[in-house]
C-alpha cells in the first residue's frame, strides 16, 4: 500500500496533523477494502461487456468477413448478405446528427450559461431541458414524424435521412446542453471576469478562454450523446427506415437503412441464420462506435493539451 | 500562446464549417428534389410479416433493375395502410385485408385508388413445450376459453379447459396487441365485439421471444406464425387444431383453421405514372416468379388457382377490396371472391 506517496497523502503530511488517535492496522485494511470494493464495482462492468463481446462474436464470427460489409442484406442467400447498406445509413445519420446537435447545443449551452439572466422563464426552460434528456427516445420519434416527415416534407424529403438525423438531434440536443453547462460552469468565475476587466465584450471572453476551455468537458458529453444516437432504433422506426432498400443513400435526402434498425429486423426473423447476421451486426455497430469514439477522444485529447 | 490562439481559430472555424454544411444542405433541398425524378423509385410500408416476401422481391427484381430504388419498411400493417392512404407509399404490405369501416374512407377521401393482390398464405401455429405429455390437440372452443377476456384471472389451471388434462397451472403466450398476427387471432377465435382477448399473458412483438418462452416453460401454450414454428421444431411440440396439424397443404387448402392470406396493396394511380411501379409488380406476380420470391420468405404458396385469380385481379387493374366490414371475404371463399369482382 504504502510503497508511493500519493498527492493526497504528501498534502496531509504538509499540514504536519499528528495529534490524532492512529490505529494503522483499522486505517490501511479500511483503505485495503475500500480499493476492493471499487475494484469490484469497475469489473462488474467491464466483465458484463466481456461476456457480451464474447458471446457475440463467437455468434457472429460466421458471417463476419469483407462480403459481410459490402453486400446488400439478402432474404433469397441469406449467407451472403450483409450490412452495406445500413452501414452506409448508419455513417450518413452519425454524420449529420453530428453536423446539426453539436453547434445546436453548443450554442444553446453558452445561452443559458453566459447569457441568460436569472428570470423565472429561463428557470423554466433549465428545468425542462434537464427534464428532455429523460424522456423515452421513441416520443421524439412520434415528434420526428408529425414535424419532420410530415410537416416539413418539402424540405426534408419525408422519409430522408435527414429526417433520421434531425429526429436523433432532438434526442441528444439536452444531454449535449447538460454537459457543455456543466463544463462551463467548472470555468472559475475570475476568468470571466479578468476577460471583462481588461475590456474583453462577451463574445470575446467566450471565443479566447470559455469555449477552449469548456470544449474537452463539453465533447465528453458529445461523444456520450453521438454514441447514444448510433445505437437508436425505435424512435428511427417511427420516422420510416427502410428494412431493406435496393440502394446506397447518396444524398440527405434519400432514403436510408440503420444498423440498429437491420439488427432488430434480424433478430426478429425465424431463421437461425439471421441470428448470426445479427450477432456479426453488432461486432459492426460496436467497432464503428469504438472508431467515432475513438476520433473523439482524440480531438479531445488536443484540446486539453492547448489549453 | 499561438497554440491557444491556434486552437481558438480551429474552434471558430469548425463551427462555422459546420454551420455553412447544414447551410448547403438546407439549400440544396428545393433543388436537389426538382432535379431528381422521384418518379423512379419505390416507397413501401406495413406488415413486418409480408415485409420478407417484399423483399426477396425487391431483391431479386434489384438484380435485372439495378438502378430502380426500392426502399421497404415494416412498421406494421396499420402504419402501412395509413401512409398509404395517404398517398406516402406506392405499395403497402398487410397481414390482413384492408378495414373497409376505418381504412377504406381515408384512402377515398385522398383519392387513392387501389388493387388489392394476395400473394402468400401464412399459418398461426399453437405449440406447446415438448415436455408437455398431455395435450396433442386443441379444439378452437377451447382456445377460445382460454384466451378470451372473460377468462382472464380465472382460467389458470389445464384441467379447467379439458377435464382430462392435470390440475396444472396454465402459462399462455403471445403476440403483442400491436402485432397483425394478434388481430387475426381474436378474429378467428375470439371472435367478440372488442376484438381483444385476455391481458394476462406473457407478450411480446418479437416471435423469437416467445419461442424461448415456450421452449423453457413446461406449462407453457402460446402461438405465433408457422415459420417460427417450423425453424425450432427441436424445441416446441406443435397441436393440432380441431384436429388439423398445419402444414404447408393444409394451411394452402384452408382447412388449417389458423391460416390467413398475405397481401400487397398497389396504388392504382401510381401504377401509370411512376415508372418503377409496374414493372416491379408485373415482376413480382409473375408466374415464373411469385413461388419463387414465397418459398424463398419461408411463407407457404398460394394455390395455383387463386394465384392466377390474384394475377388478373392485378392484369385487369380492378381496384378495391373483395372483404366485407367484418374482415370476411365476399361470398366467403377468398377465390370466388377475386372472381366475383372481376
Amino acid at each position: 500500500m504504502a510503497q508511493s506517496t500519493t498527492r493526497a497523502e504528501r498534502r496531509a503530511g504538509d499540514s504536519g496533523a499528528t495529534d490524532f488517535k492512529t490505529s494503522m492496522s483499522t486505517r490501511y485494511g479500511l483503505d485495503r477494502a475500500f480499493t476492493v470494493v471499487v475494484t469490484a464495482a469497475a469489473l462488474v462492468g467491464i466483465v458484463v461487456l466481456a461476456v457480451l463481446l464474447v458471446d457475440v462474436v463467437r455468434d457472429g464470427s460466421a458471417m463476419l468477413s469483407r462480403n459481410f460489409l459490402t453486400s446488400f442484406p439478402s432474404q433469397i442467400f441469406p449467407e451472403n448478405g450483409g450490412v452495406y447498406p445500413a452501414l452506409i445509413g448508419s455513417v450518413w445519420l452519425l454524420g449529420l446528427t453530428a453536423l446539426i446537435s453539436v453547434p445546436l447545443g453548443l450554442g444553446a449551452a453558452i445561452y443559458l450559461e453566459e447569457y441568460a439572466e436569472d428570470t423565472r422563464i429561463n428557470r423554466i426552460i433549465e428545468i425542462n431541458i434537464s427534464n428532455l434528456a429523460g424522456v423515452p427516445s421513441i416520443i421524439y420519434g412520434l415528434l420526428g414524424l408529425g414535424i419532420f416527415v410530415q410537416l416539413l416534407a418539402p424540405v426534408t424529403g419525408g422519409t430522408s435521412v435527414l429526417t433520421g438525423s434531425l429526429t436523433l438531434s432532438l434526442l441528444i440536443l439536452p444531454v449535449i446542453i447538460v454537459a457543455t453547462r456543466e463544463a462551463l460552469r467548472a470555468i472559475p468565475a475570475s476568468i470571466r471576469e479578468g476577460g471583462f476587466a481588461l475590456g474583453a465584450t462577451r463574445w470575446e471572453v467566450i471565443r479566447s478562454h470559455l469555449l477552449p476551455m469548456a470544449l474537452p468537458g463539453a465533447l465528453t458529453g458529445i461523444i456520450l450523446a453521438l454514441s447514444r444516437a448510433i445505437g437508436e432504433a425505435a424512435p428511427l422506426l417511427v420516422v420510416g427506415v427502410a428494412l431493406y432498400q435496393t440502394y446506397i443513400t447518396r444524398t440527405p435526402f434519400e432514403g436510408y437503412m440503420a444498423l440498429p434498425t437491420q439488427i432488430y429486423d434480424w433478430i426478429s426473423r425465424p431463421q437461425v441464420i439471421f441470428q448470426e447476421s445479427a450477432a456479426a451486426g453488432i461486432v459492426v455497430i460496436m467497432v464503428v462506435l469504438l472508431l467515432a469514439n475513438s476520433v473523439a477522444i482524440l480531438l479531445r485529447n488536443r484540446f486539453q493539451r492547448r489549453v | 500562446m499561438s497554440g491557444i490562439a491556434r486552437s481558438r481559430l480551429l474552434v471558430v472555424a469548425g463551427l462555422f464549417v459546420l454551420l455553412a454544411l447544414i447551410g448547403a444542405a438546407c439549400g440544396s433541398a428545393s433543388g436537389g428534389q426538382g432535379g431528381e425524378p422521384v418518379s423512379g423509385s419505390i416507397r413501401i410500408e406495413g406488415s413486418s410479416t409480408v415485409q420478407p416476401i417484399t423483399q426477396a422481391a425487391a431483391e431479386l427484381f434489384r438484380e435485372q433493375n439495378p438502378d430502380a430504388r426500392i426502399a421497404v419498411g415494416g412498421s406494421g400493417t396499420s402504419d402501412g395502410f395509413e401512409a398509404f392512404c395517404k398517398g406516402e407509399t406506392q405499395i403497402s404490405d398487410a397481414s390482413r385485408p384492408i378495414d373497409v369501416a376505418e381504412e377504406v374512407p381515408v384512402c377515398e377521401e385522398n383519392g387513392v385508388e387501389f388493387i388489392e393482390i394476395p400473394v402468400a398464405f401464412d399459418g398461426i401455429s399453437i405449440v406447446v413445450n415438448p415436455q408437455n405429455d398431455w395435450a396433442t390437440d386443441v379444439t378452437a372452443e377451447e382456445l377460445k376459453t382460454m384466451w378470451e377476456p372473460q377468462a382472464q384471472g380465472k382460467i389458470d389451471q389445464w384441467s379447467q379447459v379439458r377435464s382430462e388434462w392435470p390440475d396444472r397451472p396454465l402459462d399462455l403466450y403471445g403476440p403483442g396487441t400491436e402485432s397483425g398476427t394478434y388481430e387475426f387471432f381474436n378474429e378467428v377465435i375470439v371472435q367478440n365485439e372488442e376484438e381483444a382477448n385476455r391481458s394476462d399473458y406473457e407478450a411480446s412483438e418479437d416471435d423469437n421471444v416467445l419461442v424461448q418462452g415456450v421452449a423453457g416453460d413446461q406449462n407453457a401454450l402460446g402461438y405465433f406464425g408457422y415459420s417460427y414454428y417450423e425453424n425450432n421444431q427441436d424445441k416446441l411440440k406443435l397441436l393440432a387444431v380441431d384436429g388439423v396439424k398445419p402444414t404447408a397443404d393444409s394451411i394452402r387448402s384452408g382447412e388449417y383453421l389458423l391460416s390467413r392470406p398475405l397481401f400487397i396493396y398497389v396504388n392504382a394511380k401510381v401504377l401509370q405514372n411512376n415508372e418503377a411501379v409496374q414493372p416491379f409488380v408485373d415482376f413480382y406476380v409473375a408466374e415464373e416468379n411469385l413461388d419463387r420470391i414465397v418459398e424463398a420468405a419461408k411463407y407457404v404458396t398460394l394455390p395455383s388457382s387463386l394465384e392466377q385469380e390474384a394475377r388478373t385481379q392485378y392484369e385487369d387493374r380492378t381496384t378495391g377490396t373483395v372483404f366485407t366490414e367484418q374482415g370476411e371475404p365476399k361470398g366467403g371463399d377468398l377465390e370466388a371472391a377475386l372472381k366475383q369482382s372481376q
